[in-house]
């Protein structure tokens, strides 16, 4: 029983969110034009949409003057690493939490939830401290393992809720016919665990990908992620445009497809469940 | 026998995820604690002294402070009330009839996938220069002066690209939650004469009272520990104009060096952080059946 949909208010509505749509999207579209510019055209006033000398030579430029492939491999390697490890952790735990929940399961999951909500600014000076002593400041190790611990609690969770929705017959029926725990886990959950397993691990690499706190405060050039690497054309006289578009349309643009393929896994990632 | 059995393998799956929060959480905490009682500056080393409350004196009477205090109310309030307001309309579009939805909604969500330091930057750049700024060019072409965001509206600009930034997430969720509305509740409404306004009023927005609570929430946690954005356009100024308390207690660390009285800041971002955190961890707790 579809609500009548006459010609009309589609006419509308599709012109309403196209328009509304394309307005959020331009800020991106305009940077990824710029990337295209000579810097020249890039500053130029007035600006030209289209119809400007389509160049790439800016994206050869970043790599030259700056190692952007040295950059890229560290985020990919801090987003990657720290995710990973965050699922190896928490796969087990989530597992036990939804599989044989005891009295405190509920205030443990609680209790992980808060930890999440404590302002990384709170206790940005004894890690600061603590890193420059263990000789971690700038070192990939040293971000992996504290985004790894950053995002430990949404891992954590998420997992939860896709374990719980595992029905519990199954495994029943399985161990009827005398499947033991370890075919139990391979034939009949861990096939069911995939796609929950995915959207976690997607959403986390998302998450670390972007993260711009501990990022930039902890690494400065060797183990520099792309976060870190962008900023660093924020000087006054760094003022290359067609560059700086350049390296931020790469730096986004992986995780932009990831994104797109995840937003439905996004709103229970981030609400903790509370919105499905 | 299986049962004992299983319950311990339950817990020894538990531990190592529970153990590893829980020093990440007490053993920073307690530093800070600690250090937020000391004289302690990484410029004058070996001068450490217990000074018992002073540090906090020293931070909460700072007129720093207060300021950063007001910066952070206004960035939050400011960007929960822009996204919440744009994303409602945005919503309820999006739940129409749409030719292309789905690439609709791709555009809509693709800012909150571009990082904090590429979208501060491509804002204050390419859109918001005085000069060469589209919005300058915009502003000249329907014959306004142009605004020099970053000099005159310091702290609306940072709110302007945060908004940007959360506008997806508020959007997303209030549309997941408008797909789960009863559409025959609807019908009914349509039926018995409801115009579509007292449809919105007396359906619609009671059914979205929870996410917009879910969003307020998180956005929350989420705002008022808005750095990168205030690191690559601002610094902070001019002056204290667009200094969060994230910006403030980063900036006694790592920029003054004193270790105390940022500690005693970082203690302060904590306490308030945790009265949001209160609330959210009651309604998620409400939802949860473990």
């Amino acid at each position: 029983m579809a609500r009548k949909s006459t010609t009309q208010r589609v006419v509308v509505s599709t012109i309403g969110a196209w328009l509304f749509g394309f307005l959020i999207f331009f800020p991106i579209l305009w940077m990824v034009l710029a990337s295209f510019k000579t810097e020249l055209e890039a500053f130029a006033i007035p600006p030209s949409f289209l119809f400007f000398h389509w160049t790439t030579e800016n994206y050869a430029t970043v790599q030259e003057r700056s190692d952007y492939v040295l950059h890229a491999m560290n985020s990919i390697i801090i987003a990657g690493g720290s995710t990973l490890i965050a699922l190896l952790i928490a796969i087990p735990a989530a597992w036990s939490m939804a599989f044989s929940p005891t009295k405190r399961t509920k205030d443990i999951l609680l209790w992980m939830l808060s930890t999440k909500m404590m302002p990384p600014v709170g206790v940005l000076v004894p890690i600061y401290l603590i890193y420059k002593s263990f000789g971690l400041l700038d070192s990939r190790i040293g971000l992996v393992f504290i985004l790894c611990l950053g995002n430990l609690p949404i891992v954590i969770w998420m997992l939860f809720t896709y374990f719980k929705e595992i029905p519990r017959d199954i495994l029943e029926a399985a161990r009827m016919d005398g499947a033991t725990i370890g075919r139990e886990l391979v034939y009949v959950l861990t096939p069911m665990a995939i796609p929950g397993l995915a959207s976690t691990l997607l959403l986390n690499l998302i998450l670390a990908w972007n993260e711009a706190f501990w990022t930039l405060n902890l690494s400065t050039s060797n183990a520099a992620p792309l976060t870190t690497f962008i900023a660093s054309y924020s000087s006054p006289e760094g003022l290359f445009w067609a560059k700086l578009s350049a390296a931020s349309t790469l730096a986004i643009a992986p995780i932009l497809v990831l994104g797109w393929f995840s937003q439905k896994q996004l709103v229970r990632g981030l609400t903790f469940g509370a919105v499905k | 026998m299986a049962t004992r059995q299983t319950q311990f393998l339950a817990r020894a799956l538990l531990t190592p995820a529970v153990g590893l929060l829980f020093i990440w959480m007490i053993v920073p905490l307690a530093l800070t604690l600690y250090f937020s009682t000391l004289h302690y500056s990484l410029l004058d080393p070996g001068s450490e002294s217990f000074v018992g409350l002073e540090n906090f004196r020293y931070f909460l009477t700072d007129p720093a402070f207060l300021a950063s205090l007001q910066n952070t109310l206004v960035l939050v309030g400011s960007v929960l009330a822009l996204t919440i307001l744009l994303g409602i309309p945005l919503a309820l579009l999006l739940d129409q009839p749409v030719v292309g939805r789905n690439f609709v909604r791709l555009m809509v969500i693709a800012p909150f996938f571009v990082m904090p330091t590429v979208s501060a930057l491509v804002w204050k750049n390419l859109l918001m220069h005085p000069v060469s700024g589209l919005f300058a060019w915009l502003a000249k072409l329907v014959g306004l002066t142009p605004v020099d965001w970053f000099n005159n509206v310091p702290l609306l600009s940072v709110i302007l690209i945060v908004a940007w930034q959360w506008l997806p997430f508020a959007t997303l969720i209030l549309l997941t939650a408008l797909q789960s509305l009863d559409e025959e509740q609807k019908e009914a409404a349509e039926m018995d004469g409801a115009s579509a306004v007292s449809t919105f009023i007396y359906i619609t927005l009671p059914h979205l009272a929870r996410p917009i609570t879910v969003v307020i929430l998180i956005e929350t946690i989420f705002l008022l520990t808005v750095f990168a954005e205030i690191f690559v356009t601002t610094g902070g100024g001019p002056g204290l104009q667009t200094t969060n308390i994230a910006f403030l207690i980063y900036s006694q660390a790592l920029i003054q060096f004193d270790v105390g009285s940022a500690s005693a800041g970082g203690l302060v971002a904590v306490v308030i952080a945790n009265i949001v955190a209160f609330f959210l961890v009651r309604i998620v707790g409400r939802n949860l059946e473990a």
